[in-house]
């Protein structure tokens, strides 16, 4: 059975919000219909979105990680919010496993959102009806689109590739190896919701160069040639970045 | 979270309701089956006739929760999963059958006890389906418990004995004596069940963290942003908004008008039940009651901390 799901990587998260603009400008144009944006240029805006960027810090000053943390729908595997919908209007797709709403259905009672533990569902102030990340449901199976724009709009927005998209029960997919190999994980397990996103840890990673460390950068360490400026000049080796550090 | 007055009135209404249509079933019970109580139908009539109404008001109040109440009709589809959904049915049956066993006793009809019992059983079906709507959403640990049921329970007859007390006084009042005590017994009862739902609340210990909202593995995680400034659905559905000492006024109001005050009056109530000053103070044991009561669900609602709002801490 296939879970489309997305694999969130913590370490290139730039925090640049551009999954948030790109998924609201996505969703608020399609056959859906538009997401509220009440007061958007008076002191209390306020509206609906599927994708949030988040910022948390981790640790004590001065060794602290900022970590930015996108945040939608986890399309769980065992959605608590499904069941609870006294309509039917929420339902969990059987072909792609994607959590979806049927918005004609929906009768605006709120309980779905009340029994999210993530606060992944909104309901449109406007349309008065539970609204939620969709996967791009109209994208990713939408054959009047190339194929290589068949990803949800948040995936194909971000700059540093940090959102994989795919089927996480295909073991050979892109996503379920991101998740074998870097330790992806879920959030809240404690409620055994099964979360379909998982998200990628960040990793220390040893610098590799021009980072003011005095180990191999490089030919410059190579030892046997000069280390002077000028020598590495000769041979066009300057390393700015290291050299930034140095000084 | 937030409370919803929708709710509230529906939850508070539809208890006092099902506790008043019960304690006519008691008594028409106890009147079967015990020599020397003389209940007038016109009692039953009158008592069906104020829990419709009073069940009807809550059902109304219901209407104003939904974003689309035109399709309120759709909520009864899912009674297999979900208890919103089944509480959807339980309240119109409950509505009917009380109505019923107010026809047949008006109208003379058959075996009024039988109908009765009946309805008495969709009460507390409807008791069941609405505290299960709450009860169910495991990570909302103070909902997450039997006393939540208890409570409804317990609170829903309270209120309606009172009522069914008040009304006797003007009505009938040889029933004062019968009636009064089981009033002040259900409230003592509804009283120790609601402390000892606050005693456990007061102790949860909440399951998520903001290490496992995110998973980050540090000791020390805090958020800088939760992604916007203004306000949003996650910012306004989920927080009461309420300081804390607001909290402690509310909870200390609703211990008194919910049952402090009632107990009292209704006890004094009942040493002189043929005194018109009964029929006023046992009415006025009610009404502060109900008015404790929605105070008391008001506190039921913002107690509750719900594991979304880890993530709407901070808006930079």
């Amino acid at each position: 059975m296939t879970q489309m799901a997305l694999v969130i990587d913590l370490n290139v998260c730039v925090g640049c919000h551009a999954c948030v603009t790109s998924c609201k400008e996505w969703n608020t144009s399609g056959e859906a219909g538009s997401l509220a944006d009440v007061h958007p240029y008076e002191d209390d805006p306020s509206g609906t979105f599927f994708n949030r960027v988040q910022t948390y810090e981790a640790g004590v000053f001065p060794m602290t990680d900022t970590i930015h943390f996108p945040k939608s729908c986890l399309h769980c595997e065992d959605p608590p919010c499904v069941p609870v919908c006294p309509t039917g209007a929420s339902y969990k797709r059987k072909s792609d496993g994607i959590v979806l709403v049927d918005y004609d259905k929906c009768i605006g009672c709120k309980y779905c959102a009340w029994a999210c533990p993530y606060g992944a569902r909104e309901l449109d102030e406007g349309r008065k009806e539970m609204t939620k990340c969709t996967l791009c449901a109209d994208r990713i199976d939408n054959e009047a689109l190339p194929e290589r724009d068949r990803k949800p709009a948040c995936v194909l927005a971000c700059p540093t590739s940090a959102r994989l998209f795919g089927d996480i029960h295909d073991p050979q997919s892109e996503v379920s190896r991101a998740i074998s190999e870097r330790g992806g994980y879920q959030l809240m397990p404690e409620w055994d919701t099964k979360p379909s996103n998982h998200y990628l840890p960040r990793v220390t990673t040893a610098s590799s160069c021009g980072c003011g460390s005095d180990s191999a950068c490089g030919s410059a360490a190579s030892g046997a040639q000069s280390a002077s400026l000028e020598a590495k000049l000769e041979r066009g080796e300057i390393a700015l970045a290291g050299l930034a550090v140095r000084r | 979270m937030r409370p919803a007055f929708s709710v509230i009135f529906l939850t508070t209404l539809c208890g006092a309701a099902q506790g008043l249509l019960l304690t006519l079933v008691a008594l028409e019970a106890t009147a079967r089956l015990a020599a020397g109580v003389a209940v007038p139908s016109a009692f039953y009539v009158v008592g069906a006739a104020l829990a419709v109404v009073l069940g009807a008001l809550g059902l109304l109040a219901s209407f104003f929760h939904l974003g689309h109440p035109e399709r309120a009709w759709r909520a009864i589809a899912m009674w297999r999963t979900s208890w919103l959904s089944r509480e959807c049915i339980a309240l119109p049956a409950f509505l009917s059958l009380t109505t019923a066993y107010g026809l047949a006793h008006w109208l003379g009809w058959g075996d009024t006890l039988a109908i009765g019992l009946i309805a008495g059983a969709a009460s507390i079906v409807l008791f069941v389906c609405t505290a299960m709507i709450y009860a169910c959403l495991r990570f909302l640990q103070e909902w997450a418990s039997p006393l939540t049921l208890v409570n409804f329970a317990l609170l829903g007859c309270a209120s309606g004995c009172t009522l069914a007390t008040a009304y006797a006084a003007w009505l009938a009042p040889a029933l004062v004596v019968i009636l009064a005590p089981c009033a002040c017994v259900l409230t003592l009862a509804g009283c120790a069940s609601r402390l000892a739902a606050l005693m456990r609340n007061a102790r949860l210990k909440p399951k998520s963290t903001v290490q496992s909202a995110t998973g980050i593995r540090h000791g020390k995680v805090e958020q800088k942003s939760r992604g916007f400034t203004a306000s949003a659905f996650n910012t306004r559905e989920f927080f009461h908004g309420q300081n804390a000492g607001t909290l402690r006024a509310i909870k200390a109001g609703f211990m008194t008008a919910a049952f402090a005050a009632p107990f009292v009056l209704t006890g004094v109530g009942a040493l002189a039940p043929r005194a018109s000053a009964a029929a006023l103070v046992l009415g006025a044991a009610f009404v502060i009651q109900y008015v404790g009561l929605i105070a008391e669900r008001w506190f039921f609602f913002a107690d509750a901390a719900h594991p979304q709002n880890i993530y709407y801490q901070r808006a930079s």
